[in-house]
């Protein structure tokens, strides 16, 4: 493994221990939620393209996916700061990894954080819809997936 | 039960009776402002259903059994009630269906079948729910016929002149919205029912906003087609309401076919029953309607003199409480309308508000409210909304403002 590269189950660890700090106050956890958008790498408006639109979110959402030497690269941007937050915090944990180990994680930190509560049933649909699209994107450059 | 109606409009009383008003949400407690979704029951109608099924349950129009027939008296009983509450004229004249939806279908499908040719035009407005819609367009595309839209003004109101201009020989009936849901516009219906009928042009009213905040008058109204849903005046969800004046509804063909609605069956020739009952296939939703029969007493009860003074008092402070929050835009005319709400706040996505509202217990609608077209006349894609009824406070309204300030401060 690149020890550059913290493991997915590290980074999901970190995250969760950063949001264990705000111990269930739906106050700190939305500050959170909103720093984390506001620290996600800017996505080019050229990639906003139908292509990349995420469908299933309630507000709308595009990602793009390439991969470069052997790892997927993720951007990601939504109109609404809580999905984007959303979404920084699934880049942040599965960006630059191995495709075969993003089609192999079953993410357990968007449970564990609580972030459901955080969301509508809704929302979790969008959720779910961008796991999937990451999901696609990686099996595509996984054999036999 | 039922408020005597020389008692004075006391909102605490009024809250008293809906139960589900009494509840936290996210450990606050519960501001219900969603009330053009669906409105909450009073205990009266949630103890009638319960009783049906404990004891009455039955079918209607069948047996010979005494439970059927309190059934079926219950059930036409709801019927008598509807009447009284739209001042119908006739029971004949009162069809029971599911909800607008489904009152828009059948009208669309089967006026629609009955009078519809190639090149003819069903007039909506740029206002309409997609319920007033989509039927008509789905009808329209198989004869041939086309739907048109009435343009808007910048303020969220029908311009007469504008809407006269489209009142052309070739409209064959004009389907409007009485009371905007998402604007709160509250459109001079009857007016525009008069000019039409100048013309020879049949209306169809969707009242599903209407009717929780205004009384109806049928036969003032001369409205040919009125609708309405159950759920959004305090009754249960699946029950909807269409009037239909009689002659239009004796010359249109059945929408469902199945039990109840016909006379004789054959192979050969199936003759059909007589109205109400030629548009109310099968097995109705009793329990539903036996709510909504105690739903409309009690708005009845409560009575809309009250009701209106209440709303306009909330309608009145909420809207310069709005107003004066930096920031925030709001949609439609500023006078004269229903209280309801739709805004925008300045870099906050209508979802995140909502979300960061219900947090604080505060529950209000987010997205496009099934006007899509309303919307992107307005240049939005979707935008948040406040609907209050008559058992809401300016306690409440307060909570809104604070909702929302403390949303902001995220941002
Ligand atoms: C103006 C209007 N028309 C139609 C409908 C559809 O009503 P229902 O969903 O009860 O059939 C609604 C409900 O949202 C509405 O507000």
């Amino acid at each position: 493994m690149n020890p550059t590269i913290p493991s997915i189950a590290a980074r999901e660890a970190e995250v969760i221990a950063e949001f264990q700090l705000a111990d269930g106050d739906w106050e700190l956890e939305t500050e959170l939620l909103i720093d984390q958008g506001n620290l996600l790498e800017p996505m080019d408006p050229a990639l906003k393209t139908e292509a990349t639109r995420v469908h299933g979110c309630v507000s709308q959402v595009w990602l793009h996916a390439r991969l470069e030497e052997g790892r997927m690269h993720l951007w990601a941007d939504s109109d609404s700061h809580l999905t984007k937050g959303i979404i920084a915090l699934l880049i942040r944990v599965l960006n630059f990894q191995k495709p075969a180990d993003i089609v192999q994680t079953e993410l357990r930190f968007i449970e564990e954080i609580g972030l459901k509560h955080l969301l509508t049933s809704q929302r979790q649909g969008g959720l779910a819809a961008m796991v999937k699209k990451i999901n696609a994107e990686a099996s595509r450059y996984t054999p036999n997936a | 039960m039922l408020l005597n109606t020389a008692v004075a409009f006391d909102v605490n009383r009024i809250r008293a009776d809906f139960p589900a008003l009494h509840q936290s949400i996210n450990q606050k407690p519960l501001v219900y402002l969603d009330n053009g979704a669906t409105a909450h029951k009073p205990q009266c109608v949630i103890e009638t259903t319960k009783q049906f099924y404990a004891h009455g349950n039955s079918n209607v129009h069948r047996g010979i059994h005494t439970l059927s027939q309190h059934a079926t008296n219950a059930y036409e009983t709801a019927r008598k009630t509807i009447r009284r509450f739209l001042n119908a004229p006739s029971e004949e004249e009162i069809i029971l269906t599911s909800g607008t939806t489904m009152s828009c279908n059948l009208v669309a499908h089967s006026f629609g079948e009955a009078f519809l040719k190639t090149g003819d035009v069903v007039l909506v407005s740029e206002m309409e729910h997609h319920a007033n819609i989509v039927p008509w367009q789905l009808i329209a595309a198989r004869k041939g016929a086309t739907v048109k839209a009435i343009p808007i003004t910048d303020n969220g109101t029908i311009d007469l002149d504008v809407y006269r201009s489209f009142l052309t020989e070739s409209v064959r009936l004009v389907s409007l919205i009485h009371v905007s849901n998402m604007l709160g516009t509250i459109n001079p219906i009857h007016e525009m029912i008069q000019m039409a009928h100048e013309q020879g042009i049949l209306v169809m009213v969707d009242g599903a906003q209407s009717a929780p905040h205004l009384p109806i008058d049928i036969q003032a109204l001369d409205a040919d087609f009125f609708t309405f849903s159950g759920h959004k005046v305090f009754g249960p969800t699946g029950t909807g309401v269409l009037f239909g004046k009689k002659h239009l509804l004796e010359q249109m063909p059945p929408f469902f076919g199945g039990g109840d609605m016909i006379r004789t069956v054959s192979f050969d020739e199936t003759t059909f029953n007589v109205l109400p009952h030629k548009f109310e296939a099968g097995t109705p939703n009793i329990a539903g309607f036996l709510g909504l029969d105690a739903a409309l007493n009690y708005v009845m009860e409560v009575g809309f003199d009250g009701i209106e003074a209440h709303e306009q008092q909330l309608f009145a402070y909420a809207h310069a409480q709005l107003r004066a929050i930096d920031g925030l835009t709001l949609y439609g005319p500023s006078t004269d309308k229903a209280p309801v709400f739709s805004f925008m706040v300045q870099h906050i996505h209508p979802f995140d508000l909502g979300t960061l509202l219900d947090k604080q217990g505060i529950a209000v609608r987010t997205g496009h409210h099934c006007t899509q077209p309303l919307h992107r006349r307005f240049g939005l894609s979707g935008s948040v909304r406040a609907s209050f009824t008559f058992y809401n406070t300016l306690e409440e309204v307060d909570a809104l403002v604070h909702g929302i300030q403390k949303a902001r401060r995220f941002f």
